[in-house]
């Protein structure tokens, strides 16, 4: 059945039958890949193979190794039969699978306007919007569980849809949105041309054309909300429960290993199945042509412009509900000033933002490095090895911290110690941060027009030469707002930290943490006011990054 | 070759002896992320300056996370000395032989009643009561009395204004529970719950969300949540504008005293200084910085306390504690009875 085992992308379109799609479109990109297959393929093995052992051995070594390790660790001690635990657990597992997918529908819908309104059209503020839309994605859980709850949307399934909804929205205007501002505006001029409204160019050639963007997207979404634990437990409510919560529940309130690593196997079996399923669904769609090295957003005229302030507005004012509940919290009590002053328990709260930085930034550059050669690696070969290679790289989104955490402590005391070690804590940032440079920069890379590659290859022009002169320039815009995303990452310290035993530094996110855990108007106050300060802080980097020139873009 | 191994082994241990008998430059300390994240370079510094050996703080999770780290880890211990080991968590410790005995000098200055492993692998450092906190201002709108024993808790008028923390999610919602088996017994303690439930009760999955969310001064509809009977001092200390009277107090029934320890890992190769540094956490000079940093009380009985401390709380008379064996024995099955309550 499967043909594809060293098979280059272009053959194995040409042998699969056409979907949908319109012919026409098919027999274009038979061709178009056709040429890509045999232009990347052989020559390039050994240096494939180098560039992959490094982000394989990453992978394996802070991943696979320590999932491992914890795994038989714990199900070398499962007995079977358990009590009434089958039933529980279908019932998670479902729960678990369901809220996901409706988060992940949600999440896609909420976006798509405001991903239109940033990716086709120019205009003022442009850059701040898509800044704020990130802030959402950085604020600790617990900060929005406070202000959902006091907002009165808690206990129920909608307030955790709505809370899924409101901190993924970022990953879709920014993933689609990095391909859809490049797709090449003589594509879509030329479908005008041929008579297509706009709605029936949207549909047939831009949505096409989008599909492995969204669908990128649509799988780090799912896997976050699958794995979700916080927003389950502060706003949910004790009446539902993930995958994530149960494990948690069994490794660390009940410390019954054998069973936690049951369901650590469960919540990986599922993870992977889901991910087998997109990227086979991935390989079907890949679009080889088509993209510009500038982008082709154009001003908004007419019923365009009254659209695209429909949509940012909008889209905006919905997120700025719950952070408008952090910013009331925070005025009033001088707790901006307090931020700056000598706490006499927790010392200058502002100083936290340093230490941030630092592992930020740490954590952005290892995302970076691994992420750009994976994705060089799985754009440069397809067939069953990049596949799985690919699959891995994705899996820490959908792993459950704590079994993160603890493979972390029985694995990593060999062959030096590293278990308590400060360079654990940006590489477990870096481990849920590489995915979203891979999944931002593959899409893109396929979609590099190999006809720019034949043109340099006949003009004499070396590989490397080539690559740093046509790839480069594209690439590292993807890379950008991938390393965006790293670097926002870190700073708001997704879950795998919090089970890592890692020397006590006082990041933004582990002094809001501090300041609430102790009861006071003021404690409440400067922590709303630091996470404000994080959230701004946010905005801002995210703004500078965006704003970096890259290379001398299109003057090949 | 075994006999090599042996050789290498013992050369390892004599090795080991020396470093404990000279001064390690640094030793570990493993605590919940509670308490490390209140460690500032001076909290340590009188110890650093005393013996010549700085302290190294790993925040590991949650006081559960981190013990199941170190059982994890007993065979090649991530640290010297643990610290925040609860009365909860405490058997597992003790059972999983990941510590080692300690007599500490100060233990002379500890009440009887903390000191739960009469071996000494468990030192305690501190204890915190868990009790019900009220909004005063609303008791005096409503011109309700104050809640005299648990049992008034399970009418409406009481039960619908009174958030508690889930017990598998949250030390003090596993303390209050524990609370209420040692007051109605096995037998009641669930009928006890049920009613609370039908009376309209609110279960918060932390501390934080309770407190913050929940609580009436914090703009929620529970007049009443579970918290700790150092809260009044420092809803003072730490209120927006300065105020001579706590807005909220303490309610002396359904207390659970929590006590949390310190212990020599097992393993460690400077067993010396890591009893030197627990000597350390129960000595006066850094008792003093326990209240107001940690907001728990000092185990140490010569402490003098914040006046905060005195002013604005109470120790709860005759808070309900439970031998650390019988928690071990039951908690999976009476959190699981409570949730099927609770959740079914």
């Amino acid at each position: 059945m499967d043909l594809t085992v060293g098979v280059g992308d272009g053959r194995l379109m040409a042998g699969s039958p056409p979907n949908n799609d319109s012919t026409r479109r098919a027999d274009h990109r038979q061709t178009a890949d056709l040429t890509n297959g045999t232009i990347r393929r052989t020559p390039r093995r050994w240096g494939w193979l180098l560039t992959a052992l490094v982000p394989a051995i990453f992978i394996g070594y802070f991943f696979v190794y320590p999932v491992a390790r914890i795994l038989t660790l714990g199900l070398s001690e499962l007995s079977f039969g358990s009590s009434g635990l089958e039933a529980r657990l279908i019932r998670v597992g479902w729960f678990t699978v369901w809220q996901a997918t409706a988060s992940t529908v949600l999440t896609l819908l909420f976006a798509a306007p405001m991903t239109w309104a940033v990716s086709r059209f120019e205009f003022r503020g442009r850059r701040l919007a898509t800044a704020l839309v990130t802030v959402p994605f950085v604020l600790p859980t617990v900060v929005v569980g406070t202000a959902f709850v006091a907002l009165g949307w808690r206990d129920s399934i909608w307030a955790i849809l709505a809370a899924h909804v409101f901190f993924n929205t970022a990953i879709i205007v920014r993933t689609v949105g990095t391909l859809w501002a490049r797709l090449d505006p003589d594509i879509l001029g030329a479908a005008r041309v041929l008579g297509a409204g706009p709605w029936e160019t949207f549909r047939r050639v831009t949505l096409p054309l989008l599909k492995p963007a969204i669908a990128a997207a649509t799988s780090i979404v799912f896997l976050f909300t699958f794995t979700s634990f916080g927003v389950v437990l502060i706003i949910g409510g004790f009446e539902y429960a993930t995958l994530e919560v149960e494990i948690y529940r069994q490794a660390v309130s009940f410390f019954d290993l054998p069973l936690a690593a049951a369901l650590a196997l469960v919540q990986l079996v599922g993870v992977t199945a889901a991910l087998y399923g997109y990227s086979r669904y991935q390989d079907r769609h890949t679009s080889s042509w088509a993209l510009s090295s500038d982008s082709s957003r154009v001003k908004p005229r007419g019923g365009a412009r009254a659209g695209v302030v429909l949509a940012v507005g909008g889209t905006l004012s919905l997120l700025a509900i719950p952070i408008g509940v952090l910013v009331a919290r925070s005025l009033g009590t001088d707790s901006y000033r307090a931020l700056f002053q000598d706490d006499a328990v927790v010392g200058v709260p502002i100083e936290s933002a340093a230490n941030s930085f630092r592992f930020a930034a740490v954590a952005m550059v290892i995302a970076v490095v691994i992420g750009v050669m994976s994705a060089a690696v799985i754009a440069g070969r397809s067939g069953r090895l990049s596949r799985w290679f690919d699959l891995t790289l994705m899996l820490p989104l959908g792993t459950s911290a704590v079994t993160i955490g603890f493979g972390f402590i029985v694995a990593l005391g060999w062959p030096v110690d590293l278990r308590a070690s400060f360079v654990l804590v940006p590489i477990a940032h870096a481990l849920i941060a590489v995915p979203f440079v891979v999944r931002i920069t593959v899409p893109t890379l396929k979609a590099i027009p190999p006809d720019l590659h034949e043109a340099a290859a006949v003009l004499g022009t070396s590989r490397g030469r080539v690559w740093w002169r046509i790839d480069f320039p594209i690439v590292a815009k993807a890379a950008l707002v991938g390393s965006a995303f790293a670097f926002v990452i870190s700073l708001g310290e997704f879950g795998a930290t919090s089970f890592v035993a890692r020397p006590a530094t006082i990041t933004m996110p582990v002094m809001i943490f501090r300041l609430l855990s102790r009861p006071g108007q003021q404690s409440l106050g400067m922590a709303m006011a630091l996470a404000v300060a994080l959230a701004a802080i946010t905005a801002a980097v995210v703004m500078w990054i965006d704003r970096l020139q890259v290379g001398e873009v299109g003057s090949f | 070759m075994r006999k090599l191994a042996g050789l290498a082994g013992l050369l390892l241990l004599l090795a080991s002896c020396g470093d404990a008998e000279t001064t390690p430059n640094s030793i570990r300390l493993i605590a919940h992320d509670s308490f490390a994240s209140g460690v500032t370079e001076e909290t340590f510094a009188a110890f650093t300056q005393a013996t010549g050996t700085e302290v190294e703080v790993i925040a590991a999770g949650d006081a559960g996370s981190m013990v199941n780290q170190a059982i994890l880890t007993k065979d090649n211990p991530l640290a010297d000395v643990i610290f925040g080991i609860d009365d909860t968590f405490l058997s597992r410790a003790l059972e999983n032989e990941i510590l080692t005995p300690f007599e500490s000098q100060y233990l002379d200055t500890v009440s009887d009643g903390l000191i739960l492993d009469p071996t000494h692998r468990a030192t305690p450092i501190d204890f915190g009561d868990v009790c019900i906190n009220y909004q005063k201002a609303w008791f005096e709108e409503t011109a309700l009395d104050v809640p005299q024993e648990l049992d008034d808790l399970r009418s409406e008028l009481y039960a619908s204004f009174l958030t508690v923390e889930h017990p598998a999610t949250s030390s003090p919602g596993l303390a209050f529970m524990l609370a209420t088996i040692e007051e109605f017994g096995e037998e009641n303690w669930l009928e006890f719950w049920a009613d609370l439930r039908a009376a309209g009760v609110r279960v918060a999955p932390d501390w934080d969300t309770a407190y913050y969310a929940d609580f009436m001064p914090y703009g929620g509809s529970s007049s009443m949540v579970v918290s700790y009977a150092s809260s009044p001092p420092a809803e003072v200390i730490f209120a927006s504008e300065p105020i001579d009277q706590a807005p909220t107090g303490v309610i002396d029934v359904g207390c659970y005293r929590q006590v949390e320890f310190a212990g020599v890992l097992a393993g460690t190769p400077y067993p010396t200084a890591a009893g030197q540094l627990i000597d350390f956490m129960l000595s006066v000079e850094f008792q003093e910085t326990i209240p107001l940093t940690w907001f728990v009380f000092p185990a140490n009985t010569t402490t003098p306390l914040p006046e905060e401390f005195v002013i604005h709380t109470v120790l709860p008379e005759s808070p309900a504690q439970m031998d650390p064996e019988r928690i071990a024995r039951n908690r999976d099955r009476w959190i699981s009875q409570w949730v099927s309550v609770m959740e079914g």
